[in-house]
């Protein structure tokens, strides 16, 4: 059991660093801290030519073969690049769908045409994608998604037709991955398929769905005969739900290191607060402060354990419940800001409903432990897959 | 970086699981209850004799096996979650008290001791209810040639079954450390009846006692009293993780058997979210044992702070507390009706989760010293 990193990788510590520190000036100043969950629709732009910059000095996609364009950089460079992107302050990635879910499917399940008509896109930081899982009728219940896709002999192309929701950053995006049903006369996870759909085309409607906070990430994605190309299904029809599950496992947890920088200087600026305003004299916010570091500090020991595990993809226990101990640690995280902000965590910046970063935070928070699988779903995964415990009955209705 | 075990520390573990599950049997640990020094001695022969286990980080230069914490933690672990009735916790923390001293020869002649499976307790406070050097309620006065030691010293794990105790005392505002044998006149040794009864603790009595300078192993040993305790937490947390660890397995077990309305009580989903929410608080103390096992390796190799391992200490100590707690308690409530009688082992690991979560401090003592460390230090920055 090694704790500290290699001297090797230190250095390649020191060369990210440099060149993020390099890079991430100028034109791009404005945008350091900006972008992250609950504020990723700031900056847009920018967010966009960053990402080209980041392509260019080779900092995309680093954990891909190097064939691909990428570094076949090592999990503990992948983990390091990740902690000095966010000690760096760099934006939220509008690309990051791409590469640590579209291109690592690809890559997994994908032809060789598939490969490469979007490979280069998503690695030059150019192509843009969305996730287009989540139905009116299909949340946690994945596996009942209804949106069809037959395919069309006379054209030679796949038709889509139904609707998808929450589906963020859909409006910036050029293709969407999508899961629908090939074969109509099922209603489970057998008889899906697994497209790669452009987004740019009449069949495809996008309308945006104001939040909690007054801003709007997600959308409805309204698919009215979308057309995508008889090579642009992953896999066979039918095999959807194994190359969907697949795309769950494939993250291994590399960017929750990063993940857990963000979340560290939130929690800095609590402390810096709580020490200001005399909360960090309260003793009952002070066992909540140290349970909030405690906490983080246990997701960073949980992380390095499930990145030093098996290499055979197979969830382990500490990834099984990742999920809900982060989620559940930020949730809470937000509403000890609002209690160390005190009275104060009532007003706002200004109008119209100028939030400040910890109210943000605060109501943002309220996603983290739903998207992705909610925490009761969390909890039925580890109680069945890791406990053994019986699964859940499906209902008739 | 690799924070995961060793093919070799895979082997200690599974050795440890397969040696326990034979030897530590609820049966055994009932008996070991039930009898006058509350210690399964067979097992302590045989783990000493045969495992090597109290040699783990006894150096090797004194007999030892040189190992480390994270050796430690593997094993104690595996003792947790069979509340094996053997004083390894106690020795292991005494081999940690007598490597701070280790160039004294008193000191290193214990060590081969302890490796050899002798049983040698550290008695260092009262408990009134400080566990620290506040807490210290023995004095020591050098009398010529001698000291003479006064006080009491409750809480001494083992103490009544010690072939040696280790005895820190006050001297000014500080404390020693000294060496006494348990038939030492003016000192009685009485066994105190305990909640957990898988775990006997002892109550020392020094009136005048009068020992030579060569058994004082050091005079000026605060300082090596706080890592001490703090290396204890690391210990203890491994105790607790096994505890936790076997709560959560009794109890699936016990719910994926009975019955009720029809169906395993397993299947519903109220227990199965218990089940998730304790798994999730054994991993996560697991996660800081890890943790705090390697600041403690780093300590002991000279490369880690003194504010690093109160700070791991204090995190794991916070963490595995509850976690054992709250999966005991949990698991007292999975098993119904069953769960508030003597035969079920379950009610065992709840006295010990209680046991635990107080020894050394409770997790939300351990909470403040976090709060401490985050809140009242002196902004470097704005220096
Ligand atoms: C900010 C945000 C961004 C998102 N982005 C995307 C995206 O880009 N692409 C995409 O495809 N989706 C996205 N989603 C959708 C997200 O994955 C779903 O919201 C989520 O899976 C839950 O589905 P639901 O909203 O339909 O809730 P429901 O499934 O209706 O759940 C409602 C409540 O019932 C509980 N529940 C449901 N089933 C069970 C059960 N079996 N046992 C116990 N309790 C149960 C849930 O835990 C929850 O508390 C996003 C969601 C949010 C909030």
């Amino acid at each position: 059991m090694q704790l500290r990193f290699t001297e090797a990788d230190e250095h390649f510590r020191a060369q990210v660093a440099d060149w993020l520190s390099d890079n991430l000036s100028g034109e791009f100043s404005a945008i350091r801290h900006r972008g992250g969950p609950g504020d990723e629709h700031v900056y847009l732009t920018e967010r966009k030519a960053w990402e080209q910059r980041l392509a260019d000095g080779g900092w995309t996609c680093i954990g891909w073969p190097e064939a691909w364009g990428g570094r076949d950089a090592t999990i503990e460079q992948q983990v390091i690049f990740n902690e000095e992107y966010a000690r760096a302050g760099g934006p939220g990635r509008v690309g990051h769908i791409g590469e640590t879910l579209t291109g690592p499917t690809l890559l997994a399940f994908g032809s060789e045409v598939q490969k490469e008509r979007y490979l280069p896109g998503i690695r030059n930081g150019k192509e843009l994608w969305c996730q287009g899982y989540s139905e009116p009728g299909a949340g946690s219940d994945l596996a009942a998604v209804r949106t069809r896709a037959a395919f069309h002999e006379a054209s030679g192309q796949w038709q889509i037709t139904g609707q998808k929701v929450w589906t963020s950053l859909a409006h910036e995006s050029d293709y969407v991955f999508v899961l629908a049903r090939t074969d109509p006369a099922e209603t489970t996870h057998r008889g899906l398929g697994f497209f790669l759909v452009p987004m740019a085309q009449p069949g495809v409607t996008i309308r945006p769905i104001k939040q909690l906070t007054g801003t709007a990430e997600f959308n409805e994605v309204f698919f009215d005969g979308a057309l995508c190309a008889a090579d642009d299904i992953v896999g066979e029809p039918g095999d959807g739900w194994k190359v969907a599950m697949g795309l769950l496992g494939f993250e291994r947890g590399v960017s929750t290191l990063g993940q857990q920088m963000l979340f560290q200087t939130e929690l800095d600026e609590i402390v810096r607060i709580a020490k200001a305003n005399g909360s960090a004299r309260d003793p009952a916010l002070r066992q909540r402060i140290a349970e909030a570091h405690i906490g983080l500090r246990t997701l960073r020991y949980n992380s390095l354990r499930m990145l030093s595990g098996g290499d055979d993809g197979s969830l382990s226990r500490e990834a099984m419940i990742y999920k809900l101990c982060w989620s559940s640690w930020h949730r809470n995280l937000g509403k000890l800001a609002m209690d160390v902000l005190g009275p104060d965590a009532e007003l706002l910046d200004g109008e119209p409903y100028a939030l400040n970063r910890l109210q943000s935070l605060f109501l943002f928070t309220r996603a983290d432990t739903i998207y992705g699988g909610t925490n009761q779903i969390q909890r039925n995964i580890i109680a069945e897959r890791a406990l053994g415990m019986p699964r859940e009955p499906r209902g008739q209705i | 970086m690799k924070f995961s075990f060793t093919d070799e520390q895979l082997m200690l573990r599974e050795s440890a699981e397969g040696f326990l599950s034979e030897y530590a049997t609820s049966a055994a640990v009932r008996q070991a209850m039930a009898s006058p020094s509350g210690t399964d001695e067979a097992l302590w022969q045989r783990l000493a004799g045969e495992m090597y286990w109290p040699a783990i980080v006894v150096p090797e230069d004194c007999g030892g096996l040189g190992l480390g914490m994270v050796e430690a933690i593997i094993v104690l672990e595996q003792l947790g979650r069979r509340l094996a009735p053997a004083p390894l916790l106690a020795c292991t923390q005494s081999v940690l008290a007598l490597r701070t001293v280790a160039e004294n020869p008193g000191a290193r002649a214990l060590l081969s001791q302890l490796a050899q499976g002798q049983i040698i307790s550290l008695a260092h406070t009262a408990a009134r209810p400080h566990w620290g050097l506040e807490g210290m309620a023995v004095s020591a006065v050098q009398q010529g040639q001698h000291w003479r030691l006064a006080g009491e010293a409750r809480f001494v794990p083992a103490g009544d079954n010690a072939g040696t105790l280790l005895v820190a005392a006050r001297i000014g505002s500080g404390c020693g450390l000294f060496k006494l044998s348990p038939g030492e006149s003016g000192l009685t040794v009485t066994k105190s009846p305990t909640l957990d009864q898988t775990r006997p603790m002892a109550t020392l009595q020094l009136s005048g006692v009068e020992i030579s300078e060569a058994d004082c192993l050091s005079e000026c040993w605060s300082s090596q009293l706080d890592t001490v305790l703090n290396l204890t937490r690391v210990l203890v947390g491994a105790e607790q993780v096994g505890c936790a660890q076997a709560s959560l397995d009794q109890s699936v077990a016990y719910v994926g058997e009975r019955v009720q309305f029809g169906r395993t009580i397993a299947s519903y989903q109220a227990i199965k979210h218990k089940a998730a929410d304790m798994m999730l608080k054994v991993e996560s103390a697991r996660s800081l044992l890890c943790y705090a096992a390697c600041v403690g390796d780093e300590w002991l190799q000279g490369s880690a702070s003194a504010q690093e391992l109160t700070e791991a200490a204090a995190m794991l100590a916070s963490s595995a507390g509850d976690a054992a707690f709250f999966c005991a308690g949990t698991g007292i409530q999975l098993h119904g009706g069953v769960g508030i009688t003597e035969e079920y082992d379950i009610q065992l690991f709840f006295k010990r989760a209680r046991a635990m979560e107080s020894y050394l401090g409770r997790p939300d003592e351990h909470r403040e010293v976090i709060a401490g460390l985050l809140l009242d230090k002196v902004d470097s920055d704005a220096a």
